[in-house]
């Protein structure tokens, strides 16, 4: 019988899927899972905003008051 | 040289020192420690004065230096490791700190549940995201901000990040998934809770 995949597991494969290409078995539960549970697609969310901070962090750093500001317009 | 390109060669000379604290901050969250975070910083701008022919163009020239310091973080780094100062991870390896999320069938713990953080380009425009950012990696333990900061702020992959730590790769995904769940648990009671 299929079982059905838990948060924790959830969590798992997406921090993995940011690092790996995940199997299609993994894909299709990771996919199921989210379509029902709002804090793990809350959490998928998240995971992929961290993913992006060292790419804004350096928009940021090279966003400083004094050099125009047009860094936001990538 | 002409009279405009000493000119900008001057300009770029203040953008470096406009930008040089939030290059040591970057440094810093690597690093995890002030004065080799102030070392590197300095290393970088030296070399960016020095190779400053070497830049052309005027726009990206953060990104150009930016680029150069994570060469001198790496550099740091290797050093801190060949000098024993990187605990063993083998330590992060324990479950506790994740399970605590969760209860015994897998589901999220009613208070661990994730919320909505609102629009995310807000956030990363916002001062105030960055400094609770900056206060979690600090919370961190060494060893798994390290690994997350060389994955997810340095760029490297996990197969790199394995070289350079000495661990397997599954390990590796592991210690990320860790990191992931503590960072945003962290951001997430920094960030809203001010927010409102
Ligand atoms: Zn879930």
């Amino acid at each position: 019988m299929f079982k059905m995949m838990m948060c924790k597991e959830a969590t798992r494969l997406m921090s993995k899927r940011l690092d790996a290409p995940l199997s299609f078995q993994e894909k299709l539960s990771l996919k199921l899972h989210l379509a029902m549970c709002d804090a793990c697609t809350e959490c998928n969310k998240q995971f992929t905003l961290l993913h992006e901070v060292g790419h804004r962090f350096e928009v940021f750093v090279s966003d400083t008051p004094d050099n125009g500001g047009g860094a936001h317009n990538e | 040289m002409s009279g405009s390109e000493s000119e900008e060669k001057n300009e770029r000379m203040q953008r470096l020192s406009a930008v040089r604290p939030r290059l040591v901050s970057f440094a810093r969250l690597q690093l995890r420690d002030l004065a080799q975070a102030e070392d590197a910083v300095q290393e970088a701008l030296a070399a960016a004065i020095e190779k400053d022919e070497s830049f052309s163009g005027r726009s990206g020239y953060e990104t150009w230096v930016f680029g150069i310091l994570k060469y001198k973080i790496l550099d740091a780094l290797r050093a801190q490791r060949r000098d024993g100062r990187w605990q063993p991870l083998e330590h992060e390896l324990d479950e506790d700190a994740i399970d605590r999320l969760f209860q015994q069938n897998g589901r999220w713990q009613e208070e661990a549940k994730p919320a909505s953080w609102g629009d995310p380009e807000a956030a990363f425009l916002n001062e105030r995201f960055w400094q609770v950012f900056d206060t979690c990696m600090i919370a961190l333990p060494d060893n798994i901000a390290r690994v997350f900061s060389m994955r997810e702020l340095m760029g490297l992959t996990t197969e790199e990040i394995c070289r350079e730590a000495g661990i397997k790769e599954n390990n590796c995904w592991v210690i990320l998934h860790r990191a992931r769940l503590r960072l945003r648990a962290c951001i997430e009671r920094g960030w809203l809770s001010e927010e409102n």
